[in-house]
């Protein structure tokens, strides 16, 4: 679990963060939506440990993340997997040493332990065979299934997912979902994602924070968006007439 | 960049693959360049020589001294910056534009070590270039001489054993390992902290290239005042 209070953040005069609280469960996908410029990927970064903050605090399960010694924020940051929004794999690298990278850096595994966790995970993502291809070889439903299966190779207790369905067409991204929320399923993790894709909100929001000019605005579930009066969240999630038609039905359904 | 060390096993790859990018990968435009610029220092030489009173050996002397002192140090230097400088500005700051350095710190990966160390340490092997753009290019000034017609092989073999000062070698390999320190950082550096994307990473290649030449002939006059001045 992780949960945050009173976080600010601010770039010179730009106050970005405004007195964020709220937790993230585990065994739950949270999702964490706005407009662009809300704050979320600054949010994110926080969360990460990539950018420090001015006030507040962040602790993952029970601990303060700013009174951690170096070295238990070393082994955090052996619990977290990313998943980044153009999937970050090292171009240099095959499918399977991509993925074998964690597991290169941070266990002291024989080859064959590393290769037998690689292929694994690889099949857990629906990519078995394509070990050897570079990542300039997959497409981008596959460099995604890559970048999730190097996110969990080192079984994280904690992944995080930026845009994780950015410039994949719907079917793909649905398969995206839905493999995130079935590993955060079966490995408990505590899942974060940030996203704009209302398909992704509808799916897999088990908790859904919304940022709007760096404040929490809102917060709740897939099925309470439906029913929420906020009108800040209900101008962004229902901005087109189809899920205008779907929240429609779904109130008149739930009446 | 000594903090958080990458394992040995990782960092042993990454030197043996930094050391075919940037030192096995340029041995051959700088073969290629060391050769025909010795021969054509040999040909100038020769060619500006009228004076019958001077011996016939100077072209020889000339073309390993123009070689040694300045050619194979400094300007094969200023190519590299374009050659190996451009391709650690670009290679690193592709990896930036594309989050890949955001990953390797979210994985809490030292990434200026992971990045920038085993560079350092595969240009530490700069000397050898160098030692073989001297011999190639001293060679192409033979090739060029006794060839073209310029002056005999036994004139040349002369000219470049004559006068010969040891601390000369010194001077220029001081020199190249100064530069080699250069060419890790610099490039490194832009494109370490470059910001944008793929418009960025030409910008920055180019800015690299640029500065680093300007740092490699401002240094090069500093070591040649201090050394042999």
């Amino acid at each position: 679990m992780i949960e945050v209070n009173n976080l600010h953040k601010s770039f010179g005069e730009a106050h970005i963060l405004k007195g964020i609280t709220t937790s993230f469960e585990k065994g739950k996908t949270n999702l964490i939506i706005g407009q662009s410029g809300s704050g979320k990927t600054v949010f994110l970064k926080c969360l990460l440990g990539l950018f420090e903050y001015e006030e507040g605090s962040i602790a993952y399960d029970g601990k303060i993340f700013n009174e951690f010694s170096p070295d238990e924020k070393r082994d955090l940051r052996a619990d977290i997997g990313m998943v980044f929004q153009g999937s970050a794999l090292f171009d240099s690298m095959t499918i399977a040493e991509n993925v074998m990278f964690p597991l290169r850096m941070f266990t002291k595994q024989s080859k064959s332990e590393m290769e037998d966790r690689v292929n694994f995970v690889l099949k857990r993502v629906n990519l078995d065979g394509a070990h050897k291809k570079m990542p300039s070889e997959a497409s981008g439903g596959m460099q995604k299934r890559v970048a999730i299966a190097r996110a969990i190779v080192n079984n994280p207790k904690y992944l995080f997912c930026d845009e994780p369905n950015s410039g994949l067409d719907p079917k793909t991204a649905i398969v995206i979902d839905n493999l995130i929320q079935e590993i955060t399923d079966e490995y408990q993790m505590t899942t974060v994602i940030n996203s704009h894709d209302m398909n992704s909100v509808m799916e897999i929001g088990e908790k859904i924070v919304f940022l709007k000019d760096g404040y929490k605005e809102w917060e709740g579930s897939k099925d309470t968006i439906f029913k929420t009066e906020n009108e800040a969240v209900t101008n962004f999630v229902y901005s087109s007439e189809l899920f205008k038609k779907v929240r429609k039905m779904y109130l008149e359904e739930n009446q | 960049m000594f903090r958080k060390p990458t394992k040995w096993s990782v960092m042993k790859t990454l030197i043996l693959k930094d050391i075919d990018d940037l030192i096995i990968g340029s041995l051959g435009i700088v073969a290629f360049i060391s050769f025909f610029v010795g021969g054509v220092v040999a040909i100038q030489t020769s060619l500006n020589i009228s004076n019958p009173l001077i011996p016939k050996y100077l072209v020889g002397f000339a073309t390993r001294q123009s070689i040694i002192l300045e050619f194979a140090p400094t300007f094969i230097s200023i190519i590299m910056a374009g050659k190996v400088g451009s391709f650690i500005t670009s290679s690193i700051g592709t990896m930036r534009v594309t989050e890949q350095i955001d990953a390797l710190e979210v994985m809490g990966i030292n990434a200026i070590n992971y990045l920038v160390f085993p560079k350092f340490i595969a240009l530490t092997l700069y000397p050898f270039v160098i030692s073989i753009s001297m011999s190639l290019g001293i060679l192409g000034g033979l090739a060029a001489c006794v060839y073209g017609g310029y002056g005999t092989f036994e004139d040349y073999i002369e000219g470049v054993q004559n006068d010969f000062i040891p601390f000369h070698m010194a001077y220029a390999f001081i020199k190249t390992m100064v530069f080699a320190f250069i060419l890790a950082t610099i490039p490194s550096f832009y494109g370490y902290f470059m910001k944008g994307g793929a418009l960025e990473v030409g910008k920055a290649s180019t800015t690299s290239f640029v500065w680093t030449s300007v740092v490699v002939i401002l240094v090069n006059y500093l070591i040649t005042s201090l050394l042999l001045g």
